[in-house]
């Protein structure tokens, strides 16, 4: 069989010893003038933008390789099959899980937190149990537990913040009960950029006797991610966010979890045998992948999690941290702009409102000049309710996001002030 | 900057800073709520209607400097209007800032839109049209005695 490779050598010489300047020669997006400027794109934690690889892996599967997988017995059938499951094992050594059998597609973070919240509620719990999430979860980690909590009879706890904007430890552990089921937290805020202790959380729930759910479409961009040290039972993600295409999601579970829960979806592809007096089901993963699942975005998913591996997760947090260190300095010198949390450890994400200018006039004036950041309640309601303000502005980080992106944000919030004659 | 200047003109930022009418009005016989979720924009409207005519009208909330400018205009140009001149108006802005036609607009001649052709600028902007129009939408519900909270997003 032909072996695929999605990243061509050459390219990994290239990629050897890498700067944000050097990368941003891969992504052709970044190239292209954006209301007649250079695009600074700090829009990351919403999607992320696509290095050439990626796109050439998408339509060459499209011109190459196209067909269902895991049915056909033709060729093409074979290579699409080989090509997609060698995204399962590539996403399986990216974030360190024992086997693939633990590895499931989904549609995207969102899904993957639905897959659990119905299936494993309807497996493990009954009413009156509990499901801890936090103030700073994203809409998608409370949403599918309210409505599992109302369906089911369950109750959800809510741990509140300190003022810096990280997890209040004390309030955790006066939460965790004989009661309580599971704990479903973000590794890291999409809003504030906290990264939580996602291994303490773990092991303080695993001693009440809880699983944990961590929600990492925020992390897996910018962290190294292991899944057996963090000891986390679940672990949900995002290809769109790490520089993979859109319409992907990964649902890592331990495995004897997943052999214990009922499927989330049926249909095609997730079972060994139907009749009309009995189905039974597929083994793992597929037991969890009714249907035909988004082929062509999981193969070009591999490009990406390659192009991260040859870049080097942790010379991507290094990086980002330097930038990090670089953009909240130079915020914090702008009069009248508020920056919001001030956890120990910020990755990502940096939200903040410039006094006496709405975030969205804010965007406005911004993408007038071309730098693309988010304005809203970036699905975190409650969280924006605990700030006490409606909508913050927000300028999340990539890989190829350099000083001069954030120096061309302070110009443009320099202009707004101005603009708005503050 | 030329292009900001189009959507955020002088009377805009005036209206913004400093916005007319913005208080509770106590003998509003209509009283109506605009909430853009998104955004975050929220205003509520206050209105006195006497013999099919906006005797008064007030709005209080917060937002972003088009909707909250809007609101400030708005009150302006429908004080003294009769039900059916200030709807006219509210079809004629529906069009001045999407450049189509209100789905429920009536043949009618327009009324002259006055100061409040100063939000023409927004129809280059598509993503701010739903914050100019978030105040006419709660006064369209609030004249056709509509009960929940109005939304444009």
């Amino acid at each position: 069989m032909t072996r695929i490779t999605s990243v061509p050598a050459a390219q990994t010489s290239m990629l050897r010893s890498w700067t944000p300047e050097s990368l941003r020669a891969e992504f052709p997006i970044l190239q292209r003038p954006v209301r007649g400027k250079t695009l600074h794109y700090l829009d990351n934690a919403a999607t992320t933008q696509k290095p050439r690889v990626v796109i050439e892996a998408l339509v060459r599967y499209y011109e190459e390789w196209n067909a269902n997988v895991h049915r056909g017995i033709h060729y093409l059938s074979e290579q699409a099959t080989h090509a997609f499951e060698q995204t399962r094992t590539t996403v399986q050594r990216f974030i360190g899980a024992r086997s693939s059998r633990e590895i499931i597609f989904t549609r995207g973070t969102t899904e993957s937190i639905n897959l659990v919240a119905w299936s494993f509620s309807r497996r493990f719990m009954q009413a009156g149990d509990e499901i801890i999430i936090t103030q700073l979860e994203h809409h998608s980690n409370i949403v599918p537990w309210q409505m599992v909590c109302e369906e089911r009879g369950l109750k959800l706890r809510v741990v509140p913040l300190t003022p810096e904007g990280e997890l209040d430890w004390e309030a955790f552990e006066r939460l965790l009960s004989p009661r309580t089921r599971l704990v479903a937290v973000a590794h890291v805020s999409n809003v504030l950029g906290t990264v939580n202790p996602v291994q303490k959380i773990a092991e303080l729930a695993h001693a009440a006797g809880a699983r944990v759910l961590v929600d990492g479409a925020q992390a897996a961009p910018h962290l190294p991610v292991n899944v057996q040290e963090l000891d986390c039972d679940f672990y949900a993600f995002s290809a769109h966010k790490m520089y993979g295409p859109t319409g992907v999601g990964v649902l890592y579970g331990k495995e004897e979890l997943l052999e214990a829960m009922p499927p989330y979806q049926g249909g095609g592809d997730m079972i060994a045998s139907v009749t009309f007096e009995k189905t039974t089901y597929n083994v793992l993963p597929y037991k969890f992948e009714a249907g035909t699942p988004n082929i062509a975005d999981v193969v070009a998913f591999k490009a990406a999690l390659d192009f991260l591996n040859q870049l080097g997760m942790e010379e991507v947090a290094a990086q980002e941290e330097k930038l990090m260190e670089y953009s909240l300095q130079a915020l914090r010198e702008i009069p009248g702009l508020t920056i919001y949390g001030n956890p120990a450890w910020r990755c990502g994400a940096i939200a903040f409102n410039l006094d006496g200018v709405h975030p969205h006039d804010l965007g406005t004036v911004l993408d007038q000049q071309g730098i693309a950041i988010r304005t809203g309640h970036h699905c975190a309601q409650p969280l924006m309710e605990w700030l006490g303000v409606p909508a913050t502005a927000r300028a999340s980080l990539g890989i190829y996001n350099t000083a001069e992106d954030i120096d061309a944000l302070v110009a443009g919030l320099h202009q707004a002030r101005e603009f708005f004659r503050m | 900057m030329s292009d900001l200047r189009d959507l955020y003109q002088e009377v805009i930022l005036d209206h913004q800073k400093h916005p007319r009418n913005f208080r509770v009005l106590a003998e509003a016989t209509r009283r109506q709520e605009g909430y853009n979720p998104l955004c975050g924009d929220r205003l509520t409207l206050y209105i006195k209607l006497s013999n099919n005519r906006i005797e008064d009208i007030a709005f209080q909330g917060s937002g972003c400097a088009i909707s909250m400018a809007s609101a400030s205009v708005m009150t302006e140009a429908v004080k003294g209007k009769t039900v059916e001149e200030a709807e006219a108006l509210f079809h004629a802005f529906h069009e001045l800032v999407t450049g189509q036609e209100s789905p429920e607009a009536t043949s009618a001649a327009r009324p002259p839109l006055g100061k409040l052709a100063v939000f023409s600028g927004v129809r280059e902007f598509p993503v701010r049209v739903k914050c100019a129009t978030l105040p006419w939408h709660t006064l369209h519900a609030a004249l056709q005695g509509r009960q929940e909270t109005v939304s444009t997003e």
